[in-house]
């Protein structure tokens, strides 16, 4: 494919990369040549943040060869990566907020007059690189803090234009971005290719990619498996190439009907600062999805179910009797579960090993009622479809174990640390805690954020198997093939409301729709 | 091409045994070249029965630390003890296990304090305990009016200066290792009890110990109480072996914090074990020793102390890096 395409400005060879044995990149091959819009897709864990890292000098590939402008290089640094001429604009934005837009242009190396940094001079080339990409209407003495994101993106685009940047890299540019401001984030794209700057784009919204890119490195368990032109391709072939399979088989089957239990969870009225008027019913054996934009309240949804930021109005009740969730403990005593989001912070702890992250919840039950902790060990059988160990305070170890097997969890030794443990493999060790305690209600937050494919479906797996042995699951997602793939019934968040609801047949238009509000809210 | 593999060396985990071990034997080795009978048993069990006192107080160390936490008050603690003990008993020999009674419930109270201060009113530990620290001691300059009054019975000395006497093969056995070895076995069953694990969770991320179920601040609270039981029984151990003075507890708070960090617990929590701190406190002992043996002047003690905490923080801090 190289032979098309003149000389290319950036060419990955080979590119490998391990962590703790753990093979993140294998042998990815990349050419970007100037002016081109080269876009990288995968599944979360597919490889694509470490590929950029390695690209912009944070990590060092421990095979293959990186060759940029021409030569060869090895980057020890980002700021070696800088220099030479590779420009990021992160995910997370890394600008100071208290400082000028010129400030943050020339951070570190601002021009000096006399001993003395000359403002002017700061200013003048400051406002030339923001009219050459067309944002002149930025004034560059703005405090940074009072811009948006779109257009703290552009001054980390002016910053790489400062540095004589000749490859961008944008990860997921677009993920804080409300919809006309995506429209001006691809004009801006296009002048930079213009100016026959090189840019990797880094996305997982197909739209996207085919809008901007003109080819397509689609990575796969770290490898790259396949290099596309974007004109030849379709959004069903590019995500066959993502998934490995085709997308209808992907999800376990839905609930049947008669699969539906009793109501097993009722919120009335409920609100607190971030939630207001939550009506909802759950029945056992359901998936509940919950869709909405970040900061709708779909986490705050779970979390307050959960007692970790309570209702402060409103009634819940669960199985019919009433019950306040004041705390996760009051919520554990109410047979709720919940695995949240930030899997690092709030869902394991690093350096204890798998089996102690494993008993965590048992262990804190029990350690201040026994009785309880043996009921909920006897109940958890029900649930889980393994054999029954003994019940008691010895057997309890010999339980999670059983239940560490039934997740299939893949970890060399149980005494491991869980830090060195895939993300998929802590999430199962996350479930397996909770299953101890034969939870009736499992509350996900995005179960599967930063888990690799293959994890990613067994997770599935068990989210459903456990709502077919009874449990009643609700499930925040911001993915929604998930959410569409998941759920059997899918209430959407909007501004701490609920939106609306929407059948297992929705299309992702239609949550899309709920979620930003242009769709009449239906009567949930 | 390079194939890389997890870092796996047996036992040299971090928060393993596997380095204080080995220092403790290199300093043993030299300790007996220098001064061979060190190794004879009377000589090693008056070594063991003097170390009781700061093991005790790293084995409590350990638990506040592993939580998160830090206890500075021990040292003024054992002090205070110490004092107390002496004008209430004022030699009456009849007195001493009722004061024991009282002085442990002391130091239940001083950990309350400590806990929940730290817990309930989210002061730092650090300024916690270093608030009770110096409360401590100016409640007992108040209340003794700048000098120890009274005085320890025989009786209650005999468990810090006592021994079994004329025990085949080992001569004798201070009263104070019989209490180390009881503590010590104590804290090993805790450790690996529910609570114990849980504590340990707690250090390592209190978000995710507290969603799942856990209350953090009864298992900070608990860790503190246990740290003022220890010192209590260090007191108790010290009042009879080196009797009533102000400076009874003097430093001991760092003593223990150096020795529970040489044994590999971690500054902030989350990863150590006790058996390592009471090898720390016995390392440090050893080390004490030895530079008395070759002449080194007791003044530098501090000041080698120090140093040891900052290398062995520095040296925990070069860990195998999570993904």
């Amino acid at each position: 494919m190289s032979g098309l395409l003149p000389s290319p400005l950036l060419a990955l060879r080979g590119i490998g990369k391990s962590f703790l044995g753990v093979r993140v990149l294998d042998g990815v091959d990349l050419q970007v040549a100037p002016g081109e819009v080269h876009a990288v897709v995968g599944e979360n864990g597919a490889g694509k943040s470490t590929l950029m890292k390695v690209v912009s000098g944070v990590h060092q590939p421990d095979e293959g060869t990186i060759e940029f402008a021409g030569a060869a290089r090895t980057f020890r640094s980002p700021r070696e990566a800088q220099q030479a001429g590779i420009g990021i604009v992160h995910q997370e934005l890394a600008l100071l907020p208290e400082r000028t837009v010129a400030e943050n242009v020339w951070l570190g190396r601002e021009p000096l007059r006399r001993g003395l940094v000359d403002r002017g001079a700061m200013l003048s080339h400051t406002a030339g690189l923001l009219a050459s990409i067309g944002e002149g209407s930025l004034p560059p003495d703005t405090r940074v803090g009072r811009l948006g994101v779109a257009q703290q993106q552009v001054v980390e685009i002016v910053k790489a234009l400062a540095l004589d940047a000749r490859l961008l890299i944008m990860d997921e540019p677009t993920a804080a971005l409300a919809d006309h401001e995506v429209d001006q984030l691809y004009a801006l794209v296009r002048r930079l290719q213009e100016h026959g700057m090189g840019v990797l784009y880094v996305s997982h919204r197909l739209k996207e990619v085919f809008d901007l890119s003109s080819r397509i490195t689609v990575l796969k368990d770290g490898r790259a498996v396949a290099t596309l032109d974007t004109a030849d391709t379709s959004a069903d072939r590019l995500v066959r190439h993502m998934v490995g399979r085709e997308l209808s088989s992907y999800y376990p089957d839905r609930a049947k009907p008669r699969e539906l239990g009793p109501v097993r969870l009722t919120v009335r009225g409920a609100g607190n600062r971030k939630l207001r008027g939550i009506d909802l019913r759950l029945r056992a054996g359901e998936v509940l999805g919950v869709g909405g934009l970040q900061g709708s309240g779909r986490s705050a949804l779970a979390r307050a179910l959960f007692g970790a930021a309570p209702f402060s109005t409103g009634q819940v009740a669960v199985d019919g009797a009433p019950v306040r969730l004041r705390s996760p403990r009051a919520a554990m005593r109410a047979g709720i579960a919940y695995v949240s989001e930030d899997r690092k912070g709030e869902g394991i702890v690093a350096e204890q090993s798998v089996l102690d992250n494993a008993l965590l919840a048992v262990r804190a039950v029990s350690a201040v009622r026994p009785v309880r902790a043996a009921r909920a060990v006897r109940a958890a059988r029900a649930v889980s479809a393994v054999r029954p160990g003994r019940v008691g305070h010895g057997a309890r170890t010999a339980r999670v174990r059983e239940l560490l097997a039934a997740v299939e969890l893949r970890a060399a030794r149980e005494d491991q640390e869980i830090r060195f443990l895939s993300g998929g493999n802590q999430q199962k060790v996350v479930l397996a805690r909770w299953l101890a305690l034969a939870p009736r209600i499992l509350l996900f937050d995005e179960p599967t954020r930063g888990i690799d494919v293959g994890a990613r479906s067994a997770i599935h797996d068990l989210v459903r198997r456990l709502a077919r042995d009874g449990a009643a699951v609700l499930m925040v997602s911001s993915e929604l093939p998930e959410l569409l793939g998941m759920s059997d019934r899918i209430i959407v968040m909007r501004d701490g409301r609920i939106a609306g609801e929407l059948p297992a047949d929705a299309t992702e238009e239609d949550v899309v729709a709920l979620a930003v509000g242009t769709a009449r809210e239906a009567a949930g | 091409m390079r194939i890389a593999r997890p870092l796996r060396l047996p036992g040299f985990r971090s928060g393993g045994l596997a380095p204080i071990i080995v220092i403790l034997a290199v300093l043993l080795v030299l300790l007996s070249a220098r001064q061979p009978d060190f190794f004879s048993p009377p000589s090693l069990m008056s070594f063991l029965g003097r170390s009781a006192p700061i093991v005790l107080l790293a084995a409590g160390q350990y638990f506040v630390i592993v939580s998160g936490e830090l206890d500075l008050s021990v040292g003024s603690l054992v002090t205070a003890q110490v004092v107390v003990a002496a004008r209430l008993i004022d030699g009456d020999p009849s007195a001493g296990w009722p004061v024991v009674v009282l002085l442990l419930a002391f130091g239940v109270v001083v950990g309350l304090v400590n806990g929940l201060v730290t817990t309930w009113l989210r002061v730092p530990s650090f300024i916690t305990t270093l608030g009770m620290y110096l409360i401590l001691v100016g409640a007992v300059y108040l209340w003794s009016d700048g000098a120890p009054k009274g005085a320890l019975s025989e009786e209650f000395r005999r468990l810090g200066r006592s021994a079994f006497e004329d025990v085949p093969a080992l001569g004798r056995i201070p009263y104070a290792l019989v209490v180390l070895l009881a503590a010590a076995a104590l804290a090993l069953v805790l450790t690996r009890s529910d609570f114990g694990r849980t504590l340990v969770a707690v250090g390592g991320n209190p978000r995710t110990a507290e969603l799942s179920g856990v209350r953090v601040w009864r298992a900070k609270t608990m860790a503190f109480v246990l740290s003022g039981l220890a010192a209590t029984l260090a007191a108790v151990l010290i009042g009879g072996y080196s009797g009533v003075s102000f400076q009874a507890g003097a430093g001991l708070e760092f003593g223990a914090i150096t020795a529970a960090v040489l044994g590999g617990v971690a500054l902030g929590g989350g990863r150590g074990s006790v058996v390592g701190a009471m090898l720390g406190a016995l390392t440090l002992e050893t080390l004490f020793t030895l530079m008395n043996f070759y002449g080194v002047s007791g003044a530098l003690e501090p000041a080698v102390q120090g140093a040891i905490i900052l290398l062995a923080v520095a040296a925990a801090s070069f860990r195998v890096p999570s993904r």
